[in-house]
Parts: C-alpha cells; sequence; structure tokens
C-alpha cells in the first residue's frame, strides 16, 4: 500500500516470529511504557514489544527459541510483575461492538445527509426541487438502513421466530413501515417523506447499543487482566525417563506428572513418590493445608506447598474435580439466563400498545373515510413517534455512567444485566475465606520474639511454600530482620521444616496441640515459642454489613471451611452461618433462599464458590479471587476492602431510580406526542424534533450519574 | 439550481470521507489504546527506539 512495507519486509526476512501477550498490572505512567518497550526490544530475539496501556498489557514479537518464561523474566528484570496470558475466556466476541459502532457510524452518516436535504424541504422547497431532494433521501437511506438496521432486524427476526417480542420488534416494523411508505410518496410525487426520521431512530438506537458493548467490553478487559494463569499444563515423564511440558488437554490417566513446590496440579491423581502439604483453599475453602504421602489422592486445583511429587493420573481433563465443579455452575448458571432485562420487560407491554395504537389510528381514520394513504400515514406518523427512541437509550446510558462511575471505585461491572440483578438484591451471602478474610494468614504477637529468634524464624520459613512459613517470611522479611545462617534446613511435609544454626538444631513445626487457630512452634535448642496466625479480617466488614443492613440486606455465611473457624467469624459479627458446605451444598442453600423469593446477592472468590456465584441471583467476587470465581461472578471489586460491595449496591439502586425517571419522561412524552400523531398533526419536522429532544433529556439525566459513587 | 449540482456533490463527498477516515481509523486499531496514546506523548524518545521513524 506505500512506501514503508517493503521496508519492513526486509528487516523481518530472517526468522518468522511469534507473538505473546502478557499483562503486566502494574503500569501507571508514560515512564513505564517507555521503560517496558525499551527494555523488551533490548533483549536479544525480541522483534517487537507493544504496550497496551487500557488493556494494560504488552505485545511482544520474538523469535520461537525465546520461551515465554525468558520474557517473562525480562519483564520481572525490569521491575514490572507480569503473567503470561493464555486465550482470554470472557472475550468471546470482541467484534460485536466493532460492528455496532460501524453501523452507527454509517447511520451518522445517514443523519447528517439526510437532515441537510430535509431541512430545505421544511423550510419550504417545493416542487421539482422537493422531488429530487426525496429521491436524494431515498438514494442515502436504503443503503444506510439496509447496513446500520442490521443488528435490530436480525434480533427482531430471531424473537419473532420464538414467538416472543421484544424492544427490536416495533423498532423494525416501524422503520421498514417509514421506509417503504417514504418511497411510495417519493414516486408519487407526495409532501412527506420520512427518511430522516427513520435513520435517525437507527442511530440513537445504535448509540444505545454501542454504550452497551463498550461498558461490557472495558469491564471484561480489567477482569481478564485480573485472571491468573492456572496450572494449564504439568511436567510429564516421559518413557525414557526425561520430562516434557504438556498441556492439561493433553495429559491422559496412566501418566506421570512431576510437581514442584509451588505448582498447581493440572490433573487428578494418585501421589506416587514423595510427601507434601496441598493448598485445598480454592478447591474447599478450608484454610489449613493437608498432608498427602504415597497413596494419597491429590486434586487438580490444589496448590502442592512444599516438596516435589509425584503423581500418577487417574482422572484428567472433563473428569477431574474441577471439571466436576464447572458442570455444576453451568447448570447453576442456565436459570440466569432466563432473567429478562428491564428494557426488553418494557418492550413487552409496549410494543403491543403500540401496534394496537398505530393499527387503531389507521382504522379510525379509514372510518373516517380519508383514504387509504393519508389513513397509512397518519399510521406511520404514530409508529415513528412512539417508537422507544429515549427507551433505548434510557437504559444503557444511565448503566454505563453508574458503572463507569463505579469502576473508578474499583468495581467492575460484567454487564447491564448484573447492575439491574445487583438492585434487586435483598439477601447476602458470604463466604468466609478469602471473602470476609484476606485468605492469606498474618502472624499476631511477633513483638513477643527476641531478634535472634526473629531472625533464626526468617531462615527457616524463607526455604518454603507453607502458607504459614510464606506468611512468617513476609511479616518479618517486612520488618527488616536479616536472616540467621541456618544450614542443613529439611522440610517435612505434615510436620515442619529443621535445620542447623551453628552448633544448635532450630525447627519450626506444628504445635504439640492441634487448635483451631494456625499456629507455628519455633525450637531453638531447648527452648520453644509459639506463634500463632490469623487469617485477618478485610478491613471494613463491620461497616459493609451495616451499610447493607442499611440497605435492606440481611447476611449469613456459607463456608466450606470447618464449623469451628466459621463460628469464630460469624459470632464476631453476629450472623448466621452454615459450615462444611461442599459447592453442591452450597448451591442448595442458595436455591432454597431463591424458593422463599430472596434475590441473593452471593459473595465468594474461591473455586467452591463457583456454583453459587453462578446460581445466585446477582454475585459479586474479590480481585483476589480464583479464575473461576472471577469470571461467575457479575462484578469483581479490586480492593482489599469490603466497602464497595455496599457501594456498588446502592449505585445499582440509584441507577434503578434513573432509569425509571427515564421511562417515566419516555411515557410523559408519548402522552404529549401521541394524540398530535392520532390527530394527523405530525409532520416529519416534529417527529424530528420529537425525537431528538426526548433522546437529550434522557441522556442528560443519566449523566447525572456520574456522581452517584461519591 | 445549477449550484445545487455542484454543492450536493460536494457535501455528500466530504460526508463519505469522513465515513471513510473513521473506517480506516479502526482497522488500524487507533482506538485500541486511547489511554496510552495520551500518555505516549510524554515519553522522550531521543534514541527513536522501537518506532519505525
Amino acid at each position: 500500500m506505500t512506501a514503508a512495507a517493503p521496508l519492513e519486509d526486509a528487516g523481518r526476512e530472517r526468522t518468522p516470529c511469534i507473538d505473546s501477550r502478557y499483562t503486566v498490572p502494574g503500569m501507571r505512567c508514560a515512564g513505564c511504557i517507555g521503560k517496558i518497550e525499551r527494555g523488551l526490544a533490548a533483549v536479544p530475539g525480541v522483534a517487537a514489544a507493544r504496550v497496551n496501556f487500557s488493556a494494560k498489557r504488552v505485545a511482544v514479537s520474538h523469535v520461537p527459541d525465546l520461551t515465554e518464561t525468558d520474557i517473562l523474566h525480562a519483564i520481572e528484570a525490569l521491575g514490572f510483575e507480569a503473567q503470561l496470558l493464555t486465550d482470554n475466556p470472557l472475550a468471546q466476541d470482541p467484534g460485536e461492538t466493532r460492528d455496532l459502532l460501524r453501523a452507527l457510524a454509517v447511520a451518522g452518516f445517514g443523519t447528517m445527509n439526510i437532515m441537510l436535504l430535509s431541512v430545505s424541504v421544511w423550510s419550504g422547497a417545493g416542487g421539482v426541487t422537493r422531488d429530487l431532494f426525496h429521491w436524494l433521501s431515498a438514494l442515502i437511506a436504503i443503503p444506510v438502513i439496509a447496513y446500520s438496521g442490521r443488528p435490530f432486524f436480525a434480533s427482531a427476526a430471531m424473537a419473532l421466530r420464538y414467538r416472543r417480542t421484544n424492544m427490536d420488534v416495533p423498532i423494525s416494523i416501524g422503520v421498514l413501515l417509514a421506509t417503504g411508505l417514504s418511497l411510495y410518496e417519493t414516486a408519487t410525487g407526495g409532501p412527506h417523506a420520512y427518511f430522516d426520521g427513520a435513520v435517525m431512530l437507527l442511530f440513537f438506537l445504535l448509540a444505545g447499543r454501542v454504550l452497551d458493548g463498550m461498558m461490557r467490553d472495558r469491564a471484561r478487559e480489567g477482569i481478564s487482566a485480573l485472571l491468573k494463569r492456572s496450572a494449564p499444563g504439568a511436567m510429564i515423564v516421559q518413557p525414557d525417563g526425561s520430562t516434557r511440558w504438556t498441556d492439561a488437554r493433553a495429559i491422559v490417566p496412566g501418566m506421570a506428572m512431576l510437581v514442584a513446590a509451588g505448582d498447581g496440579l493440572a490433573a487428578d491423581g494418585i501421589v506416587e513418590t514423595g510427601r507434601s502439604s496441598f493448598d485445598l483453599s480454592m478447591l474447599t475453602g478450608e484454610s489449613d493445608p493437608q498432608t498427602a504421602g504415597p497413596g494419597d489422592v491429590a486434586l487438580a486445583g490444589t496448590v502442592n506447598l512444599s516438596s516435589p511429587i509425584t503423581v500418577r493420573v487417574t482422572r484428567a481433563g472433563d473428569d477431574t474435580s474441577i471439571a466436576d465443579i464447572a458442570r455444576l455452575m453451568d447448570e447453576a448458571g442456565q436459570h440466569r439466563s432466563t432473567y429478562v432485562r428491564i428494557a426488553d420487560r418494557a418492550a413487552q407491554f409496549y410494543a403491543p400498545a403500540v401496534h394496537s395504537l398505530a393499527l387503531a389510528a389507521f382504522v379510525g381514520w379509514m372510518l373516517a373515510g380519508v383514504g387509504v394513504h393519508q389513513a397509512l400515514l397518519i399510521a406511520v406518523a404514530v409508529l415513528i413517534i412512539t417508537c422507544p427512541c429515549a427507551l433505548g437509550l434510557a437504559v444503557p446510558a444511565a448503566q454505563v455512567v453508574a458503572a463507569g462511575a463505579l469502576m473508578k471505585h474499583g468495581v467492575l461491572i460484567k454487564d447491564g444485566s448484573a447492575l439491574e440483578r445487583l438492585a434487586e438484591a435483598d439477601h447476602a451471602v458470604c463466604d468466609k475465606t478469602g471473602t470476609l478474610t484476606m485468605g492469606s494468614p498474618r502472624p499476631v504477637a511477633l513483638d513477643r520474639l527476641s531478634a535472634t529468634q526473629k531472625s533464626v524464624a526468617l531462615a527457616l520459613a524463607q526455604a518454603s511454600r507453607h502458607p504459614i512459613s510464606v506468611a512468617l517470611a513476609g511479616a518479618l522479611g517486612g520488618e527488616g530482620v536479616v536472616p540467621a545462617d541456618v544450614a542443613e534446613i529439611v522440610e517435612n511435609a505434615g510436620e515442619g521444616l529443621c535445620g542447623r544454626w551453628g552448633a544448635t538444631t532450630v525447627a519450626l513445626t506444628r504445635p504439640r496441640e492441634a487448635t483451631a487457630a494456625l499456629a507455628t512452634r519455633l525450637t531453638i535448642g531447648d527452648s520453644a515459642v509459639d506463634l500463632a496466625l490469623v487469617d485477618p479480617l478485610r478491613p471494613d466488614v463491620a461497616a459493609m454489613l451495616a451499610a447493607l443492613k442499611h440497605l435492606g440486606i440481611d447476611a449469613e455465611i456459607l463456608s466450606g471451611d470447618r464449623p469451628r473457624a466459621v463460628a469464630k467469624v460469624a459470632e464476631q459479627f453476629g450472623l448466621p452461618y452454615r459450615a462444611g458446605a461442599r459447592p453442591a451444598d452450597k448451591v442448595a442453600r442458595i436455591e432454597a433462599l431463591a424458593g422463599q423469593g430472596r434475590k441473593v446477592l452471593m459473595i465468594g472468590d474461591g473455586l467452591n464458590d463457583g456454583p453459587a456465584l453462578a446460581a445466585a441471583h446477582v454475585s459479586m467476587a474479590p480481585g483476589s479471587a480464583s479464575d473461576v470465581g472471577q469470571q461467575a461472578a457479575d462484578a469483581v471489586f479490586t480492593s482489599a476492602s469490603l466497602l464497595p460491595v455496599a457501594l456498588a449496591v446502592k449505585v445499582a439502586r440509584r441507577t434503578m431510580r434513573i432509569v425509571r425517571q427515564n421511562f417515566a419522561l419516555a411515557i410523559g412524552y408519548n402522552v404529549i406526542a401521541v394524540p398530535l400523531a392520532l390527530a394527523g398533526l405530525v409532520t416529519p419536522l416534529i417527529a424530528a424534533i420529537a425525537m431528538s429532544g426526548s433522546s437529550l433529556i434522557v441522556v442528560g439525566n443519566a449523566l447525572r450519574l456520574v456522581r452517584a459513587a461519591r | 439550481m445549477s449550484g445545487l449540482a455542484l454543492l450536493i456533490p460536494v457535501a455528500l463527498g466530504m460526508g463519505l470521507a469522513g465515513l471513510a477516515a473513521f473506517f480506516w481509523a479502526m482497522r488500524s486499531g487507533q482506538f485500541e489504546d486511547p489511554e496510552g496514546s495520551a500518555q505516549r506523548i510524554l515519553i522522550d524518545d531521543d534514541d527513536d527506539g522501537d518506532e519505525k521513524g
């Protein structure tokens, strides 16, 4: 196309490059863009790196020899945390909004040009000039309507095929009738052509659809940037004894996987060699890790914490325990797709009313004896004037503004229907681990330790990935403690760590008596000290519960953790609770509540909450949640605090108030305009003014939500 | 009337040019990263590293 093309080809002749994408949530400014792009371009083997700042992503084009792990390390060396982006499961059809935007641009072009011609007709052009302008309008309008009207015609045809009606049915009938009649008018040299009205209608309605689509895309991009890469494969031991990385989909029962400490399991299996502890919190909600040795079952979705193990795969792919949860989630989510959005609910009454009104106008004027042509003209005027222009804009405009305001406060709403359902919630069900609590333990009363004890504890804790060790190392490292020189550290799964510090034996082990709380015992020579750890509550739990109560929403706890651990939290806030619930139990509880007519707001994070999140009327998940949790939830809040939950409900309710006001405005406008149309007084000029006027008022009212989240 | 024969094609042509420009901008990814474009102007790119310039 341009002169630059051959140059580009010459530069990339060497080896074909492959592309990979990474999410870098830590990008904040222009400096970060420059640093990452220049830093990566300097890495040998990288052909080009391009940052997408809006999506917080980097696309890297590199030679196949350079692995993705190398690039991840390169980005980390530049001082940014990065994760490899796999295919985004949320962005199924990113092209939908683009198509709508194209249709909007075409409709905008048509509206402007037809309006240009119409204005001169309205201001008195007559005779040949008027006919010429009508023909020109028709020439522009017909291709524009054929192109821009497709989304509406397709949706209306779909609805009619299933013998339902939605907003798009009256729109399509109105537009098609108006166009047909205007063509007839033009051919017979009549005075009134409604091409401008029909195209303008499409323009306003498409604006509403584009807003709706943009909101959905923006939230999905935001959430997919938070998604982690969850064990998409494993190192499989080959027949010749070597190991090779195998994709999770290619793993079959009978294979042996080598799982390093800190890695997630990609398939269910039985431990063959090694002994390690497993973090089950994402799968069951249990906060205490469990130990497994040879012969014990290890499940996909859990994380191996302490030492490398070999696992003989028993169930892979669609048979794993995770896949069971996914299936449960699919089933649970099905009833939700039957939710009818408020605009379509309104259309159920609106469409028949409009159609009978237009029909009545036609029959009435026929009986009055004005002739088929005149009666049809009035009927079309009624259809155009009542077309749900403001209605189609009323809902998306308010929802987009509200979602934008919430996004600034760290709440990502997936779509407009989520806001509608959030406003209806009247009962909250919270998970405990990871939702009411942070999901990771922190040591308490570290001050009781002497400086020596601290440095020995840090040296031991650093060597392990057990949550207790990680928490201890994090807390002590944060205090600036220097680790002691401990040698020969050995980790025994289920027992703890021991090592040698000079001539003294030191150990970090399980406390002697099992308690409900997490604890560890530090032994240096003969002296021992017990350290308690707690999974701290998220900030503002009480404030959030109070705010929900104020909104008329009762809360309860539904956790997979042991009753003792749940009871402690529940008593602190005076909430009813259920403990030890498996994913299916959670769904059952939610369905029981729904059976009592409650609209349940589920707040959860883990894999085990997935089905419940999908089954609830509406659901929210914290940004620290599992991928499954974030995908199943209607909204994700990225802060540590829980206050955004109450804020989101409050904003959702205000949004619905604005939407109802907008409906009232639209109805009020119809009350004035419809009698005029019925009386045959509406000319194309009046229709155009009424239509744009009512749309502007509705959008203006929606803009009041900009400050809703304050 | 003869003025119209000139003005109407001009008006239509300008509208079509605008539409074509918008489509071209969409195809060439001008709207992919609006925040990034706003930030990039602040990078002082003396060495002209990654851009093809």
